[in-house]
């Protein structure tokens, strides 16, 4: 049961083939034994998830059942969950109940979804490894030795050890892609505006953008007719219609002209990388597509853009925890600086002080100018290189990451180093651009990812043309051995 | 030496907006600690604003009224400082584009002249909540009730010369924002709150003096007074050959005197940058002309059509076009009577002393437009005389009467103060008086013509005393024309 996808689960609960509380119970189960060795779930919300579940079996007898109705799935904990833990993968809110739903969660839970529970994440979303968690290190069921790639490091990892066959995630940097990519899966960062930021705990609000890791495209289409939508109480959210993204994943994908730009396939990028991707770029010119190389100029400046605006906009972000009104709080406090320096000492972790630390001097009187000022000017010059190349093309391929999943420790001594990481990812994310990064093929027996880069609003063809490529292709279909791994 | 003071004003006025600026909560001033602040305004994880059209609107409205330059993009901008009651860490206001840019204002002078003070700025801004000291143990309380109402902070030029101009400046202003009904201007409660920038320098020079910031000052005659008090405290300095310190000051009211704020170790860097939740605000003309539309009369163009169209005297008019609900009531009294002087008198007179007397505003009067209006018609047509009239406001005030303007004529049958204006009944009163002092009458004659007008007096007297409700008009009359057939 547990290795379905969306699709097939909600195929089979409509032909009744088990109900929405037999899932559930199998993946609760699953989780509680093979999770301690992916650390993939903060929270497990066994009762509700079960509740939720029965309710979803009464609403299909009843014969009021959608696609969704029963589906379980899971949430990063960055997303507010009325009632529950809500972490961010801090210490900080380490005692968090959140008191209301992100948008999102109240879609799936209006949708019928089942929510399993949180998943686990770099620490309040800043990291590209999942090691920066107060909860620990997540490992990619690939290889245990591995990272599952970051921030959402909890959900890939829950999607590829099949504990769930869906997860929310957010992209700020390539959050979303990044561990999609190392753990074999299909992730979706749609453009900045379509999905409500209402109920995700900002890291960087200019960027932030909730998505999907899922097994395939048309799981992500799927979740993303959920999420998708204007929303009021987030002014960056846009007013446009949503379409039914399930209902072009078959168009033909014949003449679509893809952009491969020369700056994604530089020299150090190694051999076996390279070949993985051109790989599946000639695939799609099996499926009539046509290649163009293209420049996208300015790419080598988007990780130096992107280091100032994210500590920017974070440092203030994440000012309100100040362990005054919620949160972590020090023990015995003397005065109120000595309750705002050690909360915030002892609650935040090295890498989210290190961006708090990078971001408030960016911004500090006399500096303004020459660094946030000067990364928003790149930014647009970022945005325009996009803008021009989509004159010229349909989408935009390339590889999601300059190498496969990387030890843990390898580069947690180095942040510049763990920041390369994003390189292909993080210019779409300035630019506001869709993104997906779905598996093309394997290096050392462990997963690469092909980036898909699409226009503003244009999640209907990315994921028409992942769907094409795993109609094509079985790169998704590829799992890891968990057997070894699940006697723990 | 001779010295020159430079004041500038900023001051921060709550709109009168339902709800706060950038969520749903009521803005309601009073309800119980916290209950009016929700996730938006506690600034919890995850939450994001949604800015509130109608603090736009009333800011427009409000740089409308002093002919200011509108912004047609504003944008909202986070300035980061920790304070638990500010509960986001920083707080959302404007510091490059504001919605309101420069205007101007004409404040009058004691001697009947105005002065034009300019306007720097105004922008939209959300307020912070409150620190409670006091019942905490020895800790603080935080009440986030009034975390998010809105904000607009008015920032003069530095172009008032006295404390007199400043409170007359901040009084102006006080006026055009409840004139613009965007502000309820209880000071008492905070919704008007003001910081005086005050600094000295030798006369004739043109560079500015060091200056303090006398914050939060929150009545016009503490504005008139902190300032004076710091002017003095300055001067001492300045005459000794010291030097003013930048700093951030309190004014003490009981002790009549500022003290400086503990003093921070370094300046403040804000950190300003564009807040990346909220859009620029883009209006157009079309919105600035809808908006200009639904302005009021302002007091500046009141007090003009007081003095030129109704005969009032400037400082009659000044006074009377001041205060929206005051002006409202004027003129409604004066329309009825058809005799603005006459409401004048009133207005400044009985209803001015009674609202001071039980220190009360206009609108909690029991007297009504309508029923003054009534009084003065009846003092006009004779009905009333002054002391009658006066009994009849008085017995109002009592809550003797219903606010109808019927309820004043039944309280003058009642209370028996219809005067009698018949000359025939007047007649045979006044020859009474006249029998009755031959003496009096005597000396009358004796009054050289020209001194007559006076010497009338202790007649008119004598007849009043001895028939009360006696029309003074119609008794001057009959003594003239009785006196002079003597």
């Amino acid at each position: 049961m547990h290795n379905k996808t969306i699709a097939d689960i909600s195929r089979d609960l409509a032909a009744g083939e088990y109900s929405s509380v037999e899932i559930t119970e199998n993946l609760l189960n699953r989780i509680k034994n093979t999770d301690a060795h992916y650390n993939s779930f903060i929270t497990v919300s066994e009762e509700q998830a079960l509740a939720q579940a029965k309710a979803a079996d009464a609403r299909r007898a009843a014969g009021n059942a959608d696609a969704w109705t029963g589906v379980p799935m899971a949430h990063k904990d960055i997303f507010c969950t009325n009632g529950v833990l809500t972490t961010c993968g801090s210490k900080m809110l380490s005692n968090f109940i959140a008191p209301y739903d992100a948008t999102i969660v109240e879609n799936f839970n209006n949708a019928g979804a089942v929510s399993l529970g949180k998943l686990n994440m770099d620490e309040f979303a800043m990291g590209s490894s999942n090691e920066s968690s107060f909860y620990g290190a997540v490992k990619n069921p690939w290889d245990g030795e591995r990272v599952p790639g970051g921030s959402s490091g909890g959900s890939a990892a829950a999607v590829a050890a099949q504990l769930v066959p869906g997860a929310t995630a957010s992209d700020t940097g390539g959050s979303i892609r990044q561990p999609a990519a190392f753990c074999g899966l299909t992730g979706l960062k749609p453009t900045y505006g379509r999905v409500s930021r209402w109920g995700m705990i900002a890291y960087a609000s200019s960027l932030d953008q909730a998505g999907t890791i899922t097994r395939t495209a048309e799981d992500s289409a799927m979740m993303l007719n959920v999420m998708a939508g204007f929303d009021a109480k987030d002014s960056t959210c846009v007013d446009r219609e949503v379409p039914d993204y399930t209902a072009t994943l078959n168009n033909s994908i014949a003449g679509l002209t893809i952009g491969l730009p020369k700056e994604y396939f530089r020299s150090d990028l190694s051999a076996d990388m390279q070949q993985q991707v051109r790989n599946a770029i000639a695939e799609y010119e099996k499926m009539g597509a046509k290649v163009k190389e293209i420049s996208l100029p300015n790419t080598h400046l988007a990780i130096p853009a992107y280091y100032i605006i994210a500590p920017a906009e974070c440092s203030a972000n994440l000012s309100r925890m100040d362990g005054v009104r919620f949160g972590y709080r020090c023990e015995n406090p003397q005065d109120i600086n000595d309750l705002y320096k050690r909360s915030r000492g002892e609650g935040f972790g090295i890498e989210v002080k290190r961006r708090i630390m990078v971001g408030a001097y960016a911004l500090s009187a006399g500096f303004y100018d020459a660094y946030y000022k000067k990364a928003q000017q790149v930014r647009r010059l970022i945005r325009n290189d996009f803008v021009n190349a989509f004159n010229e093309v349909d989408i935009i391929m390339g590889p999601t990451t300059p190498t496969p999943a990387f030890k843990r420790g390898e580069k947690t001594a180095d942040p510049v180093d763990m920041y390369l990481e994003d390189i292909f990812t993080i210019a779409l994310n300035l630019a506001g651009l869709p993104g997906m990064s779905i598996s093309c093929g394997q290096v050392n027996n462990l997963p690469v990812g092909l980036q898909l880069i699409g226009n503003y609003f244009d999640e209907g063809r990315l994921l028409n043309a992942a769907h094409q490529f795993q109609q094509h292709t079985d790169w998704h279909l590829k799992t890891p051995d968990l057997k070894n791994q699940a006697d723990i | 030496m001779e010295w020159e003071v430079v004041i500038g004003l900023e001051i921060h006025a709550q709109l009168a907006t339902k709800s706060k600026i950038f969520s749903g909560s009521s803005t309601a001033y009073g309800a119980e600690a916290n209950t009016q602040a929700n996730a938006i305004d506690l600034g919890l994880p995850g939450v994001l604003p949604a800015f509130n059209e109608e603090a736009l609107r009333m800011a427009v409205k409000f740089g409308l009224a002093i002919d200011a330059e509108i912004g047609l993009k504003s944008v909202f901008d986070r300035k980061n400082y920790f304070y638990p009651d500010s509960p986001k860490g920083y707080q959302t206001t404007q510091l490059h584009h504001p919605i309101v840019g420069i205007g101007h204002i004409d404040i009058e002078l004691e001697d009947g002249s105005s002065k034009r003070i300019n306007v720097t700025r105004a922008h939209l801004e959300e307020d912070a909540g409150k620190s409670v000291h006091e019942g905490f143990n020895g800790m603080s309380g935080i009440d986030l009730n009034r975390a998010g109402t809105p904000l607009i902070e008015i920032v003069s030029e530095p172009e008032m010369r006295n404390a007199k101009e400043a409170a007359a400046y901040f009084r102006k202003m006080h006026s055009i924002v409840t004139y613009l009904g965007i502000c309820d201007g209880d000071l008492s409660q905070g919704s008007m709150r003001c910081d005086c920038n005050v600094s000295l320098r030798p006369k004739g020079q043109e560079e500015f003096g060091t200056r303090t910031e006398i914050k939060n000052v929150n009545s016009f005659r503490n504005v008139e007074r902190a300032i004076d008090s710091e002017i003095a405290r300055q001067m001492d300095i300045l005459e000794d050959g010291g030097k003013i310190i930048q700093e951030t000051r309190l004014y003490d009211a009981d002790k009549n005197e500022t003290r400086a704020m503990r003093s921070k170790e370094v300046a403040n860097d804000y950190r300003y940058f564009p807040c990346p939740d909220l859009l620029p605000v883009i209006i157009d003309d079309n919105y600035v002309e809808a908006v200009r539309a639904t302005l009021p009369e302002l007091p500046d163009a009141k007090r003009a059509r007081f003095a030129h169209s109704h005969g009032l005297s400037p400082i009659d008019a000044a006074v009377l076009a001041a205060n929206r609900e005051l002006a409202h009531y004027f003129e409604t009294a004066a329309k009825i009577a058809n005799d603005y002087k006459l409401a004048a008198n009133w207005v400044q007179g009985d209803v001015s002393a009674t609202l001071n007397r039980l220190e009360i505003s206009i609108s909690e009067l029991a007297v009504s437009a309508e029923q003054l209006g009534r009084i003065l018609q009846l003092i006009k047509d004779s009905t009333l005389n002054n002391g009658g009239a006066k009994e009849v406001f008085n017995a109002l005030v009592e809550g003797k009467g219903d606010g109808s303007a019927e309820s004043v004529d039944k309280l003058v049958d009642s209370l028996g103060l219809k005067q009698v204006s018949d000359s025939g009944a007047i007649e045979a009163i006044v020859a009474e008086v006249l029998a009755a002092n031959p003496k009096l009458v005597e000396g009358y004659l004796a009054t050289p013509e020209d001194k007559r007008a006076k010497a009338i007096g202790p007649f008119i007297g004598l007849v009043r005393k001895a028939a009360k409700g006696v029309n003074p008009q119609v008794v001057m009359d009959v003594l003239q024309k009785k006196l002079s057939e003597l």
